[in-house]
């Protein structure tokens, strides 16, 4: 087990994640359940995997731990050359900020603000930038086909039209990592494949990596690999 | 910050219960800080009205007028004691006034004053038989030119002019010279009965510190035939005046426990507002957002619902001054009181609020992920 220090020189070529025997327990009453079993995974700068597994097999506390939601209980976890695994909630916070895109399952956008406005909150809890962000969110909306639908809120748009906008929002900060949590779940099979063949053109555009999590095996074929998570261990 | 105030400006509706309540709250606020300042202004524009700095009395009066007694040898010791630059003698009968025109049973109560300095808005004193009434009585159906009768002995006095905001523990004031208020006294309160040249009370003005003058007064009356005094700062005459403390402290009671119930509305109103938000505000913690920014939205948005009310309460407070026949209840608005009230409300909001920092602080942005909307 090697940890990895950040390095700026080696941050560029660093793989985007490193998880290196990642354990995380929950203590439940007296008893201990393991939701992440000595979880070592790799993910290149720009490379997409797909996250697959039932219910309760620890897909969410795995995409937590390497989004910098939570801390693993033992192993270290490496972003982007930056090693996150003794950081305080703060720095966390911080991190995510920064470093980490999300897009939620069931999108959620935040329901009172426009398209535009979703893609801006990141840069008002950031770093605002000011014009340089409202630049940011222009572009990602006219590259992600939603520049006629700025000014749209949430609930005026479509299915297909709101999963852009979160992936708009998760690219927002630039991140050297996203995290789709069943990006494809609320749509249809074809508007499905459209999200995912978007999803793929617009990483691999940015040279980003990404963790797709989805139960839908139809899908997979857009990621570059395919990880199966059961009870908490990782297999290829 | 910006968020939550977006957040307002899109969903109005979302906080119009608790707009409403606080404005409510508001306008009570107001209300009963006009009649508060109404009522202790009524009973003390009188002495506040002199211009002085200190008012003395005897000892053993409890800063009463109607107990003190001071003679000219006590008189005489306080216009020596250095710092005092002026006195001047004044006593207050308190009578039922028989007013012509009214019935035999309608009688207006007032308090007569005799006094030497005139205080503001009063002129010097008039001639013998004669009085400068209150214009408050004029509510009473008092005119210039009319002639009172005051008290049980149905002593005579004429009306010959009015003056503003004099009046006594909530009468209307008449403002004779000594020696007919003395006389009026006299045969009214034969029990009580004033010899020449003593009053009840002194209103000293002073140069320098009136509190070190005050001391040295009561020193150099200490020891004196004539009586010791007790010497208080004008605002400590006003507090003494039956009935002011009380006032003042009951109604003081009602406006903190109404500022405790604006704070709890707010705390109850912001509870449910973010126990609604919880995933929203998983959904943002996991995007970045710090739970300070979070809480800084959530206490933005009670001070401007505070704000608001406060502003409403306000409209309200000019629009019951302006809209009120004077005289009617004993309200009066003041820029000051205004002020207290809005930021007494605002303070309140903000101690509401700050009791859903703990469930901010616990939404886990963990519970944003593998959970659909």
């Amino acid at each position: 087990m090697t940890a990895i220090s950040p390095d700026p020189v080696l941050a560029d070529t660093a793989p985007a994640l490193q998880l290196d025997s990642v354990r995380k327990v929950y203590p439940t009453g007296d008893e201990e359940v393991v939701a992440l079993d000595h979880a070592t995974l790799t993910l290149g700068t720009d490379e997409i995997i797909a996250l697959v597994g039932p219910s309760g097999s620890g897909k969410t506390t795995l995409c937590s731990i390497a989004g910098g939601i939570l801390s693993p209980t033992e192993g270290t976890v490496v972003v982007a050359g930056e090693d996150i695994t003794d950081y305080s909630q703060k720095q966390l916070t911080d991190f995510r900020r920064e470093h980490v895109g999300f897009v939620f399952q069931g999108v959620n956008l935040i329901p009172f603000l426009t398209a535009r406005e979703n893609l801006l909150v990141v840069d008002e809890i950031g770093r605002r930038t000011g014009a340089a962000g409202r630049e940011r969110a222009d572009q990602l909306l006219e590259e992600l086909g939603l520049a006629d639908r700025a000014g749209h809120m949430p609930a005026e748009l479509s299915g297909g039209q709101r999963q852009r906008v979160a992936i708009g929002r998760a690219l927002m900060n630039d991140p050297d990592l996203v995290l789709f949590d069943e990006p494809t779940s609320a749509l249809d099979t074809k508007l499905g494949e459209q999200v995912m063949d978007l999803i793929r053109n617009e990483m691999k555009s940015r040279g980003t990596a990404a963790i797709v999590v989805t139960h839908d095996e139809r899908m997979t074929h857009y990621t570059d690999r395919i990880v199966h998570i059961v009870d908490g261990v990782l297999t290829e | 910050m910006r968020l939550a105030l977006r957040e307002m400006l899109r969903r109005p509706g979302q906080f119009m219960t608790a707009a409403v309540l606080l404005t409510l709250i508001a306008m009570l606020l107001m209300l009963l800080g006009g009649l508060l300042d109404g009522l202790i202004l009524r009973s003390t524009g009188a002495i506040r009205a002199q211009r002085a700095d200190l008012v003395v009395f005897s000892a053993t009066a409890e800063q009463s007028f109607l107990r003190s007694r001071v003679t000219p040898e006590t008189r005489a010791q306080v216009a020596a004691v250095p710092g005092v630059t002026s006195v001047g003698g004044i006593g207050v009968t308190q009578l039922g006034a028989r007013i012509p025109g009214n019935g035999p049973r309608d009688l207006a109560d007032v308090a007569l004053f005799g006094y030497q300095q005139a205080p503001d808005g009063v002129p010097a004193p008039p001639a013998d038989g004669e009085v400068w009434a209150d214009s408050i009585l004029q509510d009473n159906g008092v005119k210039q030119g009319q002639t009172l009768q005051l008290g049980p002995s149905r002593s005579k006095v004429k009306v010959v002019g009015f003056v503003d905001d004099v009046s006594y523990s909530g009468a209307g004031s008449l403002w004779a010279n000594p020696a007919t208020w003395r006389a009026v006294q006299n045969e009214n309160r034969p029990a009580s009965s004033v010899a020449p040249g003593v009053f009840q009370a002194l209103v000293v003005r002073t140069s320098g510190s009136s509190s070190s003058v005050a001391d040295a007064i009561d020193q150099a009356t200490a020891e004196s035939a004539g009586g010791a005094t007790e010497t208080v700062s004008l605002a400590a005459a006003s507090d003494a005046i039956g009935g002011v403390k009380q006032q003042r402290s009951v109604f003081n009671q009602i406006i903190g426990v109404t500022l405790v119930i604006a704070a709890v509305v707010v705390a109850l109103f912001f509870a449910l507002l973010t126990v609604e938000r919880v995933g929203l505000y998983g959904v943002l913690k996991a995007i970045g957002a710090r739970s300070r920014t979070l809480f800084a939205g959530v206490v933005a948005q009670a001070a401007v619902v505070a704000l608001t009310a406060a502003a409403v309460g306000t409209v309200f407070a000019v629009l019951l001054d302006v809209l009120l026949p004077p005289g009617a209840i004993p309200y009066q608005l003041l820029p000051s009181r205004v002020v207290i009230s809005g930021v007494s409300l605002l303070i309140a909001a903000v101690i509401g609020s700050s009791f859903s920092l703990r469930r901010v602080l616990r939404v886990d942005p963990a519970s944003a992920i593998g959970r659909a909307s």
